[in-house]
């Protein structure tokens, strides 16, 4: 009987399995070049005005910031557990890690959330009301219209690496996965060390700047 | 814990040493070093983004094709950094006639 978990084109589950890790790669190229667009242009900018983008990231809120960045990384590091014991073949156990990493996805997503109602209330949001006092609001709009769009972008992913994280948690629970087939939860892994590592640098970026002076 | 469901030890190392980086970077950031704030931020970033590549997303493992597929978004990312930042850095040492 043949294994209804190949696909007909592949060889066996290990080719299969190549093939879709190659894949989420490729998209992962194109996803460092969709951010790294954004970053060139905040280069650009920063280059320009250093001393208003100093400024500007001094209103940012470091606390939120780190506390976040410390919740993704325990997540990545969740589901970096969770895809090397599914080799094992503990995948329902890896199923609760995952679901636990979602859950700190929405933890990060509520911090966002209050993150920028704190900054919409401090008028610090472009085209809510963005109302800068001092000699860089210029440099500070540009700042913030960066940060927003950025956050808001990663966000988007985080909220779609939560959905996927939930759903694959889920299979795992149903015991879909083994040590042999497990390549949805190494796909979907990647995925969310990505944005991971996407905020790393947003991290650096946003918070970071405008701290010593 | 059964055996087979312990985290392995190099991801708990990754994860905290993840964590005290980041520790570090904001330690760093509220010292006075000018220029070289913004050198040690985008280092640590780095150092912290090819821990992530490394280890979690299992690069260290990964044969030679998927090191390419991988390597090949930062290897353009790099180039687009380098050419833009080169037209805009040396700009005003152009200027319009």
């Amino acid at each position: 009987m043949p294994d209804t978990r190949l696909a007909e084109q592949f060889v066996d589950l290990r080719q299969q399995h190549d093939v879709a890790e190659l894949g989420i790669w490729v998209f992962l190229a194109t996803e460092v070049l969709f951010f790294g667009g954004l970053i060139l242009a905040y280069c650009v900018y920063r280059s320009i005005q250093p001393a208003g983008f100093a400024e500007a990231a001094h209103h940012t809120k470091i606390v939120i910031g780190a506390a976040n960045t410390a919740i993704l990384m325990t997540s990545s590091f969740l589901v970096a557990w969770a895809v090397t014991i599914t080799k094992l073949g503990e995948a329902r156990f890896a199923g609760l890690l995952l679901w636990a990493a979602a859950l700190l996805g929405l933890v990060f997503i509520g911090l966002k959330g209050l993150e920028y109602t704190l900054e919409y209330r401090e008028h610090l949001l472009p085209g809510l009301g963005f109302d800068y006092p001092g000699q860089h609001a210029i440099a500070a709009h540009l700042f913030f219209s960066f940060y927003l769009v950025a956050t808001g972008l990663h966000a988007v992913h985080v909220a779609i690496g939560i959905a996927v994280l939930a759903v694959i948690g889920r299979r795992a629970r149903q015991a879909a996965y083994s040590g042999a087939c497990h390549a949805p939860m190494t796909v979907a892994g990647l995925y969310w060390h990505f944005v991971d590592l996407v905020w790393v640098f947003l991290f650096a970026l946003i918070y970071l700047p405008g701290r010593s002076g | 814990m059964t055996e087979t469901r312990r985290p392995p030890l190099i991801l708990v190392v990754a994860w905290l040493g993840l964590l005290a980086l980041l520790s570090l970077t904001i330690f760093v950031a509220y010292l006075p070093f000018g220029l070289a704030n913004t050198v040690v931020a985008i280092v640590i970033a780095t150092i912290k983004g090819a821990m992530i590549a490394a280890i979690f997303m299992e690069l260290r493992q990964s044969h030679g094709l998927t090191l390419a597929f991988a390597g090949a978004g930062f290897f353009w990312l790099g180039i687009m950094l380098w050419l833009a930042m080169a037209d805009y850095v040396t700009r005003p040492n152009f200027p319009p006639l």
